[in-house]
């Protein structure tokens, strides 16, 4: 019931390494099935996102003991030299792997410090592998508990709730000035990556009508087609300001392309509905007393820049709550895991102490022939009851008492004190 | 619409409370300190640990402390509406007989209109700042010493639910107010760039406006039927009592004004911060009348 865990990630592969180790859906599936075959592993899930790659499983044996299988096997499986991707691995055995899964479900262990789609993906890779058979008891405990953790830290933390870039940050105050962005609409100003980046956010956000304007009108078609929006002409400032509640701005022009009396006419047009204008353009897009206008907020590069920094240290700040949630989280999983395998031991033991008794028995009553057949069957009986005396309350109390398991460490260290090689369950 | 003129004369006596009620002079005093105060006491608690946990939810966020600060701002709800039925029944009289019972009567309906606000919005950064009104409210209510006033002239279903709706109207216009001051500080925060931990927690501009409005309609259908039950009462009341009173005036003035600002608020170039502050300005016209009219100017009415 050991657990392995074989992976890299974004702080111990480059991503020349990293992108010849992930794992499509069908490379997961054959490669757990593979494992299974070669009886490497008993339960197998695969986790495989742009930062990581990350075999979990369940050997048959020690888990020590599988690791370089483990590793070669990935080798193999990806057409990699052993030597480039030794250095890159990392091994994690039993409550290290619990750990770590639990803190990448968390976004502890993420690029982005608390990221929210690493649960997703985790939940996606676990019910890809439970959906293929090629999870058992173990892992299933496992990754519900990773599941479990990832939902707490999200919940009870900050960690994933500030905006960490500067395009999302802009979504964010746009957030907190109109609610939900649903129904509300916006216009991008330019059609460069960053723009593209904004409206990309602004759409997951639900916008519901998006208005592109560029000074080529090709390049802003091709935008406008990209996220189903509609082409404005260049200078048409009256129309395109009429309706979005959103304006993102990132032209390259030396002077500012939205002046104070442009965005007054607007506003004025507009019955002085809010209006949100997120300068990305250096120089600036947008003149610096538009910000007076009643009613219009304005941000540009830095102060978008300034909120993404005290975010950060934010996040960071949180780290000790989430961490106490994965802790909390680990010593459950452990104590779950105690107690499967002190049962199991338990159970082995009542198995080997009735042959223990059988042949007992059968030595001893060679020299009693003198006693009937019905003191024989009492005095077996009577061995039996002291036997199970001696190993039910034991076992009652370990089912029952989550600090007596705690206090057992090595289950391990039990079994060879009392079964050998032969009699391990 | 309470009329302080003396009961026997009207001729609609209450028919119910002790022969004593105004025998002695030390009669509400006595009676109040009769009376049982486990649920104020559990009300100021349940307030106070309510407050405390809202205040907690908006610096750190922890959505378990928000949900304990509504719970027990309900908790606090059935407290006080237990110790609102006590001092009535401990002076034989309603709880809006007089100031102590109004304030009290205005923190529990200000509870019950953000409560109500809070679940329809799921919005809870706003329990901070709403909770020490309600506190102020209930804790002068309940600590304020009992008035020696006869009954009020008028009574019966109409003129309670005239009194009743009234003060619903006060504590919904006293939440717009509150939501006002937030919409305001946390425009200006937002214009001047300066989004800190707390303005991330707070409630969205758009939402807090549409909050202000809800309560504020809330408000303006209180008052508006609440004064046409008092003029019913007036004219049952007929030939006893004086038409004209000052409170009529400050009243209809404060419909008017808070219906301009819900045009203005929804409509008009008006919208946004300029809205809010219209609906601080009313709220200041909703204390005079509270306060200046119905201690000194109105000769009808008592603190309603």
């Amino acid at each position: 019931m050991e657990i392995v865990l074989v992976g890299l990630n974004h702080l111990t592969a480059p991503v020349e390494v990293r992108e010849k180790v992930s794992f499509t859906s069908e490379q997961a599936q054959r490669a757990g099935e593979e494992l299974r075959a070669r009886g490497i592993l008993e339960e197998t899930l695969v986790l495989s996102t742009c930062n990581r790659s990350e075999v979990y499983g369940v050997p048959p044996e020690s888990s020590h003991e599988c690791a370089p299988g483990l590793s070669t096997f990935l080798s193999e499986f990806h057409s990699v030299r052993a030597d480039i991707l030794g250095v890159s691995l990392y091994h994690h055995y039993d409550h290290e792997a619990v750990r770590h899964l639990f803190r990448v479900a968390a976004g502890l262990d993420s690029m982005l410090l608390g990221e929210a789609e690493i649960l997703g993906q985790v939940r996606e890779a676990y019910r890809f592998a439970h959906e293929h058979g090629a999870t058992g008891p173990v892992l299933n405990r496992l990754f519900q508990g990773a599941l479990e953790v990832g939902k707490r830290v999200r919940t009870e933390t900050e960690l994933g709730t500030r905006p960490m870039s500067v395009a999302s940050a802009g979504v964010k105050l746009a957030e907190h000035i109109f609610g939900k962005l649903n129904g509300h609409k916006a216009l991008v100003l330019g059609a460069g990556a960053i723009s593209e980046q904004v409206v990309a956010s602004l759409r997951d956000r639900g916008v519901a009508q998006l208005q592109v304007m560029n000074r080529s009108r090709e390049r802003a078609e091709e935008l406008a087609k990209q996220f189903n929006g509609k082409v404005i002409d260049w200078g048409e400032w009256d129309v395109a300001l009429q309706l979005p509640d959103v304006v993102v701005s990132s032209v390259s022009a030396e002077e500012p392309v939205l002046r104070r009396d442009i965005v007054q006419r607007a506003m004025a047009a507009r019955g002085n509905r809010a209006l949100f204008l997120m300068d990305l353009g250096v120089p600036r897009n947008i003149a610096p007393d538009v910000g007076e206008v009643y009613n219009v907020y304005v941000y540009n590069t830095d102060d978008l820049g300034e909120i993404v920094q005290q975010n950060r240290s934010a996040r960071e700040s949180e780290i000790p709550k989430a961490q106490g949630i994965v802790d909390e989280h680990v010593a459950k999983f452990l104590s779950w895991q105690a107690s499967v395998e002190l049962v199991g031991l338990v159970d082995a033991l009542r198995m080997k102490m009735r042959e223990e008794r059988a042949s007992f028995i059968q030595a001893r009553m060679e020299t009693m022939k003198h006693l009937a057949e019905t003191d024989r069957a009492h005095v077996e009986k009577l061995m039996d009851e002291m036997l199970e005396k001696l190993l039910l309350k034991p076992a009652e109390r370990l089912r029952g008492e989550k600090k007596l398991r705690r206090k057992i460490q090595n289950v391990e260290a039990l079994r060879d004190l009392f079964l050998s090689n032969r009699e391990k369950p | 619409m309470g009329y302080t003129r003396n009961a026997e004369e009207s001729g609609e006596l209450r028919t119910e409370g002790p022969p004593v009620a105004c025998a002695s002079p030390d009669y509400p005093v006595a009676a109040v300190q009769r009376m049982n105060h486990v649920f104020p006491i559990l009300t100021a608690l349940a307030y106070f640990l309510s407050f405390g946990l809202y205040v907690r939810f908006l610096s750190t966020g922890s959505k378990l402390t928000g949900r304990l600060g509504t719970a027990l701002l309900g908790l606090g709800l059935i407290a006080h509406y237990f110790a609102l039925l006590e001092r009535p029944r401990g002076l034989h009289t309603v709880p809006y007989h007089d100031l102590s019972g109004s304030m009290s009567l205005i923190g529990w309906l200000l509870a019950v209109t953000y409560l109500g606000l809070e679940l329809y919005h799921r919005q809870r950064s706003v329990g901070a700042f709403v909770l020490p009104i309600i506190l102020v409210f209930f804790l002068v209510g309940h600590l304020a010493p009992a008035d020696r006033l006869p009954p009020p002239a008028a009574h019966g279903a109409i003129f309670a639910l005239h009194v009743t709706l009234s003060i619903l109207a006060y504590a919904a216009f006293a939440l717009s107010f509150v939501l006002s001051l937030i919409f305001l500080g946390e425009e200006r925060l937002l214009r001047r760039h300066k989004v800190g931990e707390v303005v991330w927690r707070l409630p969205p501009l758009e939402l807090l406006a549409q909050m202000s409005q809800s309560s504020v309609l809330v408000g303006l259908v209180s008052i508006a039927i609440g004064t046409s039950l008092g003029f019913i009462t007036v004219d049952r009341l007929e030939g006893q009592h004086s038409y004209f009173d000052p409170k009529y005036v400050t009243t209809l003035l404060l419909l008017v004004l808070y219906a301009v600002y819900f045009f203005l608020a929804r409509t008009t170039a008006w919208r946004g911060a300029r809205a809010s502050k219209l609906c601080v300005f009313n709220f200041v016209i909703v204390v005079f009348n509270f306060t200046v009219v119905g201690f000194f100017l109105s000769h009808g009415h008592r603190y309603f």
